[in-house]
């Protein structure tokens, strides 16, 4: 551990290496949380199957790839498909855990997490896949520091979704129903808002992002059945660091999850990405509990 | 609504009780190419009991109690090594050497390593308890799972007690048959001794305090209870039983490995708050009751779903949360409430009001 310490001292280009890949991986991770907090904040639904409609949409790319088409042009595919999922699931599930308790919600979630995990297992089968791009390697700092072309693209893709996401949450009709929704559901409906649709539409939405992010990640990284479960924590992590309707806040911290990974993946093993990820959930847990401690009160 | 007081008990509840002691006793006997499946029932019932206190009684739902299962597992094994190896050689000489026990020694090394199980886990729960008690709702539930998840992962890369390639444990000295028996009867006995004391436990001013901060923790706390002080309590009893469980379980196994079998999260840590929620939380015989309609289910899915077995219980989760999360006790309660002594006002309550009530 300590040896690979000196290593990022002694070589500083690999630092940049790291945090190179860790924010152009972390752009995708915010855009998942960012749908996280999107229905969070709206519908109060804390969604633990997350991870997995990211990973669904990551295999529609790899269905293109196996098809001949190029993965890019998955993405508003993915985004369309995922969106039709995405409100399937809500009018079978999520609307009859909306108004329940916190838990039904975390848990129901959980459970179609392990539904959408095993139905993907049976038929793509446990093996890693990618969906191969085809793009060319970029060598920066005289060939010190790699940087996959694909990254960079699809980092201008996710930039590219967010805009218009921001845009259309407050420009469009429907945005403004969402918004309106999230500060006062009953003040909405009086207003003649048909917040049920609200919450189709939020939940749905969520699901594209999410498959547009698992699109992204099947070209950049590997897609595996059970890997939903990791995206879900990330998000998770990166919703509670910064809180909801906290845009900036979730890219920064998307960012940052991104590049803490990346650094303590290369200084105590890549076997310990996954425990730096929960740790770190379960820090920024105690720290807020210590921040509301201060003022006589628990993170609710 | 109140509960009648504590009754004397009747003839049926003598029968009913002194019927699942003869099914345990004779179970092995009766059914003995079953006796791992219904050892597994009964720490399957300990599992529901224990999520129970938290979920059920105390409405704190943890979705991270396998913590002290996989805890008590690997502190029972190191225990039981140590006593005789060094554990870090034994650990890494794995099947490359061959290590004996004699009988003797094996007995001693698994009541020391249950005994200890159990109080360390109580410890971890202590030291937990005031990591997490801050937290409510959904944030509890992600925090405790959160640290049952990297509980695993840290177990996975540590290499003094095996890393990811896990332990083998001690070989037990005798016939398999004698072997099966041993296991089944401390399976037995821990999940009828939970029963036991948590029906103590539930039978006086402990039920009462955590069933208020289940209701209303601000009220609990400005009526002078210590609310703290009785999490972290309720938690140590359910570490207490799920170490024990664990240890058990790890010598039944024969072989500890930390994701599959220590730390399983996603496969027991949420079969116990299904099967508390099946059964009905938040009594004493839900639990009971879920775990076993759960384990039948499962080990049928198992033979005649192969393949889609996980499937099908994801899709149980779903509807038993979103559509019957009362549970068949919680629903009999609604159903006859004068039977489970539930003394419902008709002057004083509205029609609605009654049955949300009774289904708490």
């Amino acid at each position: 551990m300590w040896d690979n310490i000196s290593l990022l001292i002694i070589a500083p280009l690999l630092n940049i290496q790291l945090l190179l890949d860790g924010v152009l991986i972390g752009a995708i991770f915010a855009l998942a949380a960012y749908g996280l907090a999107l229905v969070w904040g709206v519908t109060n639904v804390k969604n633990l199957a997350q991870g997995d409609l990211v990973i669904m949409g990551g295999y529609v790319a790899y269905v293109f790839t196996t098809l001949g088409i190029h993965p890019i042009l998955a993405l508003p595919v993915a985004f369309v498909l995922m969106f039709g999922f995405g409100w399937l699931i809500y009018r079978l599930i999520i609307s009859h855990v909306i108004d329940r308790d916190l838990f039904t919600s975390l848990l129901a979630t959980f459970g179609l997490a392990l539904v959408i995990q095993q139905l993907l297992n049976l038929i793509f089968g446990p093996d890693v896949k990618i969906a191969e791009s085809g793009f060319d390697i970029l060598f920066l700092f005289g060939g010190q520091v790699t940087l996959a072309e694909i990254k960079l693209v699809s980092l201008i893709l996710a930039g590219l979704l967010a805009t218009a996401i921001v845009i259309f949450m407050k420009t469009s009709r429907m945005g403004q129903a969402i918004r309106a929704t999230a500060q006062n559901p009953r003040a909405a409906k009086i207003m003649g808002i048909d917040t049920d649709q609200v919450y189709a539409f939020t939940f749905a939405m969520n699901s594209a992002i999410c498959g547009a992010a698992g699109v992204l990640i099947s070209m950049i990284w590997v897609i595996q059945p059970f890997f939903g479960t990791s995206y879900s924590i990330r998000s998770f992590v990166i919703v509670t660091a910064a809180g909801l309707g906290n845009l900036p806040g979730v890219i920064i911290a998307g960012l940052g999850l991104g590049a803490a990974e990346q650094f303590s993946g290369f200084v105590i093993g890549a076997e310990f990405q996954q425990a730096t990820v929960v740790g770190l959930l379960v820090a920024v847990l105690i720290f807020r509990q210590l921040q509301m401690r201060r003022h006589r009160r628990v993170v609710a | 609504m109140t509960a009648a007081g504590r009754k004397r008990a009747s003839p049926a509840s003598i029968i009913g009780h002194a019927a699942i002691l003869v099914f345990g006793l004779a179970a092995p006997f009766v059914f003995p190419s079953y006796t791992f499946q219904i050892a597994m029932l009964w720490i399957m019932i300990l599992f529901a009991l224990t999520w129970d206190i938290l979920g059920g009684q105390m409405g704190y739902n943890s979705l991270g109690n396998i913590l002290f299962f996989g805890a008590g597992m690997y502190i029972s094994a190191v225990v039981q090594i140590s006593l005789v190896y060094d554990v870090a050689a034994y650990t890494s000489a794995f099947g490359a050497v061959k290590v004996d026990f004699t009988t003797a020694q094996y007995f001693t090394g698994i009541g020391l390593g249950i005994v200890a199980a159990a109080l360390a886990c109580t410890v971890f729960a202590v030291i937990f308890g005031s990591m997490v008690f801050g937290l409510r709702g959904p944030y509890f539930a992600i925090g405790t799972l959160g640290v049952a998840l990297a509980a695993g992962e840290l177990v996975g890369g540590w290499d003094y007690v095996g890393g990811g390639s896990g332990i083998s444990m001690p070989v037990y000295p005798g016939e398999p048959e004698a072997r099966s028996l041993f296991f089944y009867t401390l399976c037995f006995v821990s999940a009828i001794s939970t029963f036991v004391f948590l029906k103590w436990a539930y039978s006086g001013r402990f039920k009462t305090t955590i069933n208020a901060i289940r209701d209303d923790e601000e009220k609990a706390e400005a009526m002078g209870i210590h609310t703290v002080r009785y999490k972290i309590v309720a938690w140590g009893i359910a570490a207490f039983f799920l170490g024990i469980s664990g240890a058990i379980f790890g010598n039944m196994a024969g072989f500890i490995e930390p994701l599959e079998v220590a730390f399983p999260t996603i496969t027991f840590g949420i079969f116990m708050v299904v099967m508390s929620l099946l059964g009905g939380k938040g009594t004493l015989w839900g639990p009971v009751l879920g775990a076993t309609l759960f384990h039948i289910i499962k080990e049928v899915s198992w033979t005649y779903l192969l393949g889609w077995q996980w499937v099908a219980l994801g899709t149980l989760i779903i509807v038993n949360v979103v559509f019957f999360q009362q549970g068949i006790l919680g629903w009999a309660q609604e159903k006859w409430p004068a039977f489970f002594g539930i003394v419902v006002d008709d002057k004083l309550s509205a029609k609605g009001a009654v049955a949300s009530e009774a289904a708490e």
